[in-house]
C-alpha cells in the first residue's frame, strides 16, 4: 500500500501531462510529452549510464567528506561552550554561500577535475549533517549523565554511551536531507567545471534544444535522489531498531 | 550508632541568585547518618530541598558547607562511591533492557558477556524475566521502576540514594513494588536512603524516617520506626503505625511549603 500510493500520484500526473501536450498542442521544444521523454530515455541509454556512474561517484564520495567533516564540527561544537561560540557563527556562513558563486571559485583553484564537484558537494552536504547533530548531542538527558558518572564513567564512556546514541535520530534527519542536497551539488558542479556527468548532459542538451532528452536527464536524476533517501532512510532502520520500535508503539497509542 | 555508613553533617546549599534574584538557601544545616544495611527515607513536600540533598550526597553538586563522609570510602571522591536513582528511570532506549542493568558492571570493567551473564541472574527476582532482549520502550513503568532499580543495585555501591523512585507509578502498581522492594532488601540488605512524599511508604518500608521540611530545607525530626521485620502491608492497620504517622505528619503539616501557603 505504501509504494502503490505515490505510485498512483505518479500515473495521474503522467496522465495529466500527456493529455495537456496532447490537447493544447504545445510545440516538444517547450514541453515535450511523457512518451517523448521515455522514448528519449530509451534512446540515450548508454549515454545516461555512464554521465550517471560519473556523476554518482562525485555524490557518493563528496557525501562521505562531509559527513566526516560534520560529525568532527558537530562534536568539537559539542564539546565546549568556546567552540562553540567560535564555531556557530562560520558553520551558519558556510551554508549561505550561494553556490553559483563559489562553484566557479572552486574550479579556478583546483582546476577541472573531480576535486571542486567534491568540494560543492561536501559544502552543501556538511551543513545538515553538522546541524543536525549538534541538536542530537544536545538532546542526551543530563540526568542521564549524571547517573553514569556515579558510576565513574569517564567523559568518553559517557560520550560514546548516552550522547553518541541520543544524538543519532537527528543526525540521521540531517544524513537524510544531506543526500537530498547531495545530487543538487553535484549537478551543479557539473555545470560550471566538467565535461561529463548528468549535469554537463543538461547543459548539453539546452545547447541544443533537446528538451525531451533534456528532461529525461531530469527524470533520471530524481530517480538517483530518491534512491540515495532511501538508501539512507534504509541504513537508519538497521542502525536504530530501538528507535522505531518506539516510534511505532507511539503511533499505535 | 557504632561508626555510620553516612555521615552528613552541617550541610548547607546557597544556589547564588541570578542576575535579577537573590541568594537561595536551599538547605540549613542538614544533619543525618544512617547505619551499615539501614533502610532510612527522608519524608518531605515538593520544593524542600530532597533532590538538592542527594545530590549533595551523590557528590554531583558541592555543599556550601558542612561534611559528607561514606565509610569504606574515605579520601575518594564521594562522586562514585554511592549510587543514585532518580526519579525517572532515564533507561537508554538504544539498549536492551539488559544491557541498561549490566551497564554499572561494564563500567567497572567486565566485558559485556561477564556483564551480562552476571545481571541475568537477578531478573527473575526483579521480575524482569524474558525481557532481557527488549528495548525499554516495551516495559511496563513498574518494570522500568524494577530495571532502573537493578542497574542501581549492580553499580557497585554499597550505600544506594533512591529519589521517589514510585512517584511516577499508580496506586496498586506501587503498592505491589514497595511489597516487593521490602523482599529484595532484606534479601540483599543494601544501606538505602529513601526519598518518598508519602508519610505511608517511608513508615512501610523504613528502620528510620526523617522529616524534612523546606524553604529553607532542614530535618524537623527523626523517628526510628520500631515495627518487626520482615514487613507486609498488613502492617499497615497496626495502631503503632497510625501513632507514627499522626507524629511524622505533624511538621508537615505545619509547614508552609506542604499546605502550598508559599
Amino acid at each position: 500500500m505504501s509504494v502503490l500510493l505515490p505510485v498512483a500520484v505518479a500515473v495521474i500526473v503522467l496522465v495529466a501531462w500527456q493529455t495537456y501536450v496532447s490537447v493544447s498542442g504545445i510545440s516538444s521544444l517547450s514541453l515535450p510529452s511523457p512518451a517523448e521523454v521515455g522514448a528519449s530515455i530509451i534512446a540515450n541509454a548508454e549515454l545516461l549510464v555512464t554521465n550517471s556512474w560519473t556523476t554518482l561517484q562525485a555524490v557518493f564520495i563528496g557525501y562521505l567528506i562531509a559527513v566526516v567533516f560534520g560529525v568532527v564540527t558537530a562534536a568539537i561544537i559539542h564539546s565546549s561552550r568556546r567552540a562553540e561560540q567560535a564555531l556557530t557563527p562560520w558553520l551558519i556562513v558556510s551554508q549561505m554561500i550561494p553556490l553559483p558563486a563559489i562553484a566557479p571559485l572552486f574550479v579556478l583553484w583546483t582546476g577541472f577535475d573531480l576535486r571542486p564537484r567534491l568540494m560543492l558537494i561536501a559544502l552543501v552536504c556538511f551543513f545538515p549533517i553538522a546541524v543536525n547533530m549538534v541538536d542530537g548531542l544536545r538532546t542526551a538527558d543530563p540526568a542521564l549523565l549524571n547517573v553514569l558518572r556515579t558510576m565513574r564513567a569517564s567523559r568518553w564512556q559517557r560520550f560514546r554511551m548516552a550522547q553518541l546514541p541520543a544524538a543519532l535520530p537527528l543526525t540521521f534527519s540531517g544524513l537524510r536531507i544531506a543526500a537530498a542536497f547531495a545530487v543538487l551539488g553535484a549537478v551543479f558542479g557539473e555545470w560550471v567545471g566538467s565535461n561529463s556527468g548528468l549535469g554537463y548532459l543538461i547543459i548539453a542538451f539546452n545547447s541544443q534544444l533537446r528538451t525531451a532528452d533534456m528532461l529525461g536527464v531530469v527524470v533520471i536524476l530524481s530517480a538517483i535522489g530518491i534512491a540515495l533517501y532511501g538508501l539512507v532512510t534504509l541504513i537508519e532502520r538497521i542502525a536504530l531498531p530501538w528507535y522505531h520500535v518506539e516510534r511505532r508503539r507511539e503511533r499505535k497509542k | 550508632m557504632t561508626s555510620p555508613k553516612l555521615s552528613v553533617r552541617g550541610v548547607s546549599k546557597v544556589f547564588e541568585g541570578a542576575s535579577d534574584g537573590d541568594d537561595v538557601l536551599a538547605l540549613a544545616e542538614v544533619d543525618l547518618h544512617i547505619g551499615e544495611g539501614e533502610f532510612v527515607s527522608i519524608v518531605g513536600p515538593s520544593g524542600c530541598g530532597k533532590s538538592t540533598l542527594f545530590n549533595i550526597i551523590a557528590g554531583l553538586l558541592e555543599p556550601t558547607t558542612g561534611t559528607v563522609s561514606v565509610a569504606g570510602h574515605d579520601g575518594e571522591p564521594l562522586l562514585g562511591s554511592v549510587g543514585l536513582m532518580p526519579q525517572r528511570d532515564l533507561l537508554m532506549p538504544w539498549q536492551s533492557v539488559l544491557d541498561n542493568t549490566s551497564v554499572g558492571l561494564r563500567l567497572r570493567g567486565r566485558s559485556r558477556r561477564a556483564a551480562r551473564r552476571e545481571a541475568l541472574a537477578y531478573f527473575d527476582e526483579f521480575g524482569l524475566k524474558g525481557f532481557e532482549n527488549r528495548w525499554p520502550s516495551e516495559l511496563s513503568g513498574g518494570m522500568r521502576q524494577r530495571a532502573a532499580l537493578l542497574r542501581t543495585f549492580l553499580g557497585g555501591h554499597d550505600l544506594l540514594l533512591l529519589d521517589e523512585p514510585f512517584g511516577a507509578l499508580d496506586a496498586l502498581t506501587r503498592r505491589a513494588m514497595q511489597s516487593w522492594l521490602l523482599g529484595v532488601w532484606g534479601a540483599h540488605r543494601r544501606t538505602i536512603l529513601f526519598i518518598t512524599h508519602d508519610v505511608d511508604e517511608a513508615i512501610l518500608l523504613s528502620d528510620r524516617v526523617y522529616v524534612m521540611t523546606g524553604r529553607p530545607g532542614g530535618i524537623a525530626l527523626e523517628e526510628r520506626i520500631d515495627l518487626a521485620r520482615p514487613r507486609e502491608h498488613a502492617v499497615e492497620l497496626d495502631a503503632r503505625f497510625t501513632a507514627y504517622k499522626h507524629r511524622l505528619i505533624a511538621p508537615l503539616d505545619s509547614s508552609p511549603v506542604a499546605a502550598g501557603k508559599d
